[in-house]
């Protein structure tokens, strides 16, 4: 009977640990991590309808399989549409990308070249907090004019 | 001294056959749950031999093909085949499964053995440059041609020794490696810092490096869907060689090669990469062909789940 009350024991402690982490894996605490001149970095593509599209191609190959294609997670895998996300600088998630959350399971993406983590980060940012909201593919996004005031994509490659 | 034949009949006699069928196990195994998983390209850049900082993402599983041919000087031409497997248990700790097999011109086609590594990255945060500790057990024999790595004194009279005599000869050994990589402005730069340990002998620890660097062609993706855009290929260069061993560090003796490399990811396929290795000195083969192709197959045992359900 003490047996089996100490396996409840412990399975109850463990399943506690398991739903802190979980919890803690989408809890946004990475965000107070974040430097402030990192916080403060504008995205040179923001609102390009190119970088928007490219940026939809990146997801699709790098970030949808855990964050999920619609973006709304999977998971333990926190939605990137969500307010916490979307209210994020686009400084927070650069950093956020480039460091990862190594320990709470998000990679570090610094092997993608910045402007392309810049281009993700545009896509991130035109899904909006409507979760309804249909997502723009690379296919869709492509045929839509380009700003006018974009600057030159050119010089960063 | 034994003829070619004599040792053609001991290698159909002994255990070829075991090992072709351990190969073909582990396909049969493996082969219908790769099917299942999205693919995708692997970001970290495309070495042969050196190690960057790049960790596999969690729950993402690589198969790797990778071959070498030569031609030395004063034996028979070989081809060699690694078959990788590696996975991202946590954002900082990767692991990686190896099994090596070669075919010898005039000789006969021999399955190597394995190696089992581990890598963890220490600071969770990207800096300037970073650190990864990497520690590998092999079990292999003398006759492996994979060069996956050159340490201490080996050099061009390894590779020839007949299949027979070196299939023989089991090597146990632990690897360990010092990774340091940055990611700088679309650049990465790599360098490795060996030192091999025989567990069968007494033999002093064994030294070698590798450096690597390499750049994708374009920074930034396409807004189109393309195939042959400049954001799937990257160049780069290795570096690496034996530094001697404990008893003897230094250039000495040792193997040195340099090799330009290319790589292309295909859209939602594999990546292939080639790269011509030139070897900087005497004791190198001259030229060493390597060739590799890599699938990412993302979230691999979650997909598995999915598709079971």
């Amino acid at each position: 009977m003490r047996a089996q009350n100490r396996n409840a024991g412990v399975r109850l402690a463990a399943g506690l640990l398991a739903l802190v982490a979980c919890m803690a894996a989408a809890d946004g605490s990475w965000l107070k991590h974040v430097p402030a001149k990192d916080r403060a970095r504008v995205n040179p593509y923001a609102g390009q309808a190119d970088a928007i599209a490219a940026g939809a191609k990146l997801f699709e190959d790098h970030c949808s399989p855990c964050h999920g294609a619609d973006a709304l997670g999977r998971g333990k895998r926190p939605s990137l549409r969500s307010e916490r996300v979307q209210q994020a600088t686009d400084g927070e998630i650069a950093w956020l990308l480039k460091n990862g959350n190594l320990a709470k399971g998000m990679p570090s993406w610094s092997a993608i070249p910045e402007p392309s983590r810049w281009q993700v980060i545009a896509y991130l940012k035109s899904l909006g907090e409507n979760e309804a909201a249909p997502l723009a593919s690379a296919h869709s996004t492509s045929s839509q004019p380009s700003t006018p005031d974009r600057p030159d994509n050119d010089k960063s490659k | 001294m034994i003829s070619r034949s004599c040792w053609r009949r001991i290698l159909s006699e002994r255990g070829r056959g075991t090992s072709v069928h351990a190969l073909l196990g582990i396909l049969a195994l493996v082969g219908p749950a790769l099917g299942l998983a999205p693919r995708a390209r692997a970001q970290e850049p495309e070495y042969f031999v050196t190690y960057s900082h790049d960790m596999e993402e969690p729950g993402n599983l690589e198969v790797e093909f990778h071959g070498d041919a030569a031609s030395p000087k004063y034996g028979n031409p070989f081809g060699s085949a690694t078959v990788e497997f590696e996975y991202g248990l946590k954002g900082w700790w990767t692991t990686e499964f190896y099994l090596s097999g070669q075919a010898t011109g005039n000789d006969s086609a021999v399955f190597n053995g394995f190696r089992w590594e581990n890598r963890f990255r220490p600071l969770l945060r990207e800096h300037f440059i970073n650190p990864v500790l990497y520690a590998e057990y092999e079990n292999l024999n003398e006759a492996d041609r994979s060069l996956l790595e050159i340490t201490g004194h080996d050099g061009v009279q390894n590779y020839v020794v007949p299949n027979g005599i070196g299939r023989a000869i089991t090597e146990r050994s632990l690897e360990t490696k010092l990774i340091l990589g940055s990611n700088f402005k679309g650049w990465n730069l790599s360098e490795n810092f060996i030192a091999e340990k025989d567990l069968n002998e007494s033999e002093p620890w064994e030294f070698g490096y590798a450096i690597g660097v390499s750049r994708p062609l374009a920074l930034a993706a396409s807004p189109n869907p393309c195939t042959f855009c400049r954001e799937n290929f990257a160049a780069g260069l290795e570096l690496y060689g034996g530094l001697g061993d404990a008893n003897g560090f230094g250039w000495k003796g040792t193997s040195q090669y340099l090799g330009p490399i290319v790589a292309f990811s295909i859209p939602h396929g594999p990546t292939v990469a080639f790269s011509p290795n030139f070897g900087l000195n005497d004791n190198s083969l001259k030229v060493l062909y390597r060739v590799k192709v890599s699938y990412e197959f993302q979230q691999f045992f979650r997909s598995v789940k999915d598709v079971l359900r």
